[in-house]
């Protein structure tokens, strides 16, 4: 292609114009509002559907929804999750039907953050939630296991309740399908 | 005895006030490019990160001293060590102030007050190409080879300018005595006031950015074409001598610039236009030299977050085909107003 070479004056090709508006520029730029965010200080605004770490939920009654299926420990692509499949406790009202992991882990330094897990769970047990920062001085420590999952998924105030309700919420119990505690609009159709 | 203890306080204050300069023109470097892309810059150590420096020293002395085993290890020692030192005896022959009245002694705002001050400047800070041609040399690798053939060009061609351009101001102030190039401007105006004397200026300045690597004209270290240029292979304090000697070519530019054309310690009114009577004028004359200094290095770094970088052919054509032709017309401008105006 042929690009056309505008015919420049003598005082354009001195560049001095062009160097002056520079300077200008860059210097009205100095006293403007700064967009740097001090971080540890002052934490980003996350939105109700960011997908960080994958985390254990449990159900409004405080039960651990997760039975121990195993289906996100294969789905997994890199192999973060490692479950060792156990039963609920003798006196639990489920106890017969229902399995919980012993243990759960995800290894933090091979979790993607793909969301596969979140996906495939078809208890609704695993979700991505707003944990970003994933630091430890050990590779012990980045391997998450049951209970801080837990800690890190809380509570999961949706509206399958499956074994008080049966799928149908409790007349006059708030809707509100979130991640994490910022109300969203119920999507139509729902769950 | 006395002369001598005299002269070593004010080597001490005039080094350390100057390190202490240079290094937070660095920190300044860091804020005020910060400043410009809408960003804050460093604040984390101590309040408003005014320790960083420190840090940053502190780092420097922490990091390991690579020594790659294909460098030529005499020179590749000498080379940082040979950037640093002109900058630092350069300094010795530029007027702070005036003079400072102390037990009626009174006492000089100047190292070494020589007769052929501006001479010395120019035998001295063209040494400082041998830092880095030497470091380019012996890291005997292909990038610093080709920052130090970049910057031997490049030093050289703008010696004759910076030389010829300083010419009209030693023609006006009839004297090549710093000190008294400056007492002259503080009787006169400040040589930035004359039209002839300014155009002196103006190619003065664009030569210094060419003499201290500064963008737009940082050929011999250019990161994105030749990684770090001469300083690729420097680690450690080697290379902070390289970063340090840099900034410290800056406060020598700045203050060379401010001695000979901006008045140096001198204020266009009184009592700061005649060399000081009382030690609070004294202090106030040293006060404004480094004033202007400081002015001159935030421009210094104004214009390096400002401009992109020259293609080298474009600086080569500048310095030969405009610069030099101009400074010599700007000579004999000079010598024809002078002699219309004397007569």
């Amino acid at each position: 292609m042929q690009v056309k070479r505008p015919k420049l004056t003598f005082w354009e090709k001195s560049y001095i114009p062009q160097i002056v508006h520079g300077l200008w520029l860059t210097l009205r730029h100095i006293p403007r509002r700064k967009f740097t965010r001090m971080y540890p200080e002052e934490k980003p605004v996350l939105f109700g559907d960011y997908r960080g770490a994958p985390t254990l939920v449990k159900d409004p009654d405080g039960r651990v929804k997760c039975v121990s299926c195993q289906l996100c420990e294969f789905v997994c692509p890199p192999k973060a999750i490692r479950i060792t499949p156990g039963f609920r406790a003798e006196q639990a009202f489920d106890a017969n039907v229902e399995k919980e992991p012993k243990e759960f882990v995800i290894d933090m330094l091979r979790c993607i953050y793909c969301g596969y897990c979140e996906e495939v769970c078809p208890e609704e047990a695993i979700f991505l939630k707003n944990v970003f920062a994933i630091t430890g001085y050990k590779r012990e420590e980045m391997r998450f296991n049951k209970p801080k999952l837990l800690e890190l998924g809380g509570v999961q105030p949706d509206s399958i309740w499956k074994w008080k309700y049966k799928g149908a919420p409790p007349p006059g119990t708030p809707i509100a399908p979130v991640r994490d505690g910022t109300p969203v609009e119920p999507k139509a159709g729902g769950h | 005895m006395n002369e001598l203890i005299i002269h070593l306080i004010k080597i001490v204050c005039v080094i350390g006030v100057m390190l202490g300069i240079v290094a937070y023109t660095v920190m300044a470097e860091r804020w005020i490019c910060a400043w410009m892309q809408d960003r804050i810059g460093p604040n984390r150590v101590g309040p408003f990160g005014v320790l960083q420096p420190l840090a940053d020293g502190l780092k420097f002395i922490f990091k390991e001293d690579v020594l790659p085993w294909h460098v030529h290890k005499f020179y590749f020692t000498l080379a940082p060590a040979l950037t640093m030192v002109p900058a630092l005896i350069t300094i010795a022959v530029i007027p702070w102030g005036s003079n400072l009245p102390i037990a009626g002694h009174a006492i000089t705002g100047v190292i070494a007050d020589l007769n052929v001050g501006i001479l010395f400047i120019f035998a001295v800070a063209s040494l400082g190409v041998y830092g880095i041609v030497l470091a380019g040399w012996s890291s005997n690798s292909k990038y610093p080879f080709l920052g130090g053939i970049r910057s031997s060009a490049q030093m050289i061609s703008y010696e004759v300018c910076l030389g010829l351009s300083v010419v009209p101001v030693f023609m006006q102030a009839g004297t090549l005595n710093l000190m008294k190039v400056v007492e002259y401007q503080g009787r006169h105006l400040p040589f930035v006031c004359y039209p002839y004397l300014a155009l002196s200026f103006f190619i003065f300045l664009v030569s210094a950015f060419a003499e201290t690597n500064r963008l737009p004209f940082d050929f011999p270290e250019a990161e994105q074409e030749l990684v770090g240029g001469y300083h690729t292979e420097y680690s450690s304090m080697k290379f902070a001598m390289f970063f340090l000697g840099e900034y410290a070519n800056m406060f020598v530019a700045s203050a060379v610039m401010v001695t000979l054309f901006c008045g140096g310690w001198s204020l266009p009114f009184a009592p700061f236009n005649a060399p000081a009577q009382t030690l609070g004028v004294g202090l106030a004359q040293i006060g404004i030299f480094l004033a202007k200094v400081l002015c001159f290095l935030f421009f210094f770094i104004w214009v390096r977050w400002t401009l992109p970088r020259f293609r080298y052919d474009q600086l080569m054509a500048l310095g030969w085909k405009i610069f030099i032709p101009l400074t010599i017309l700007n000579i004999l401008i000079t010598g024809v107003v002078l002699a219309v105006v004397t007569k």
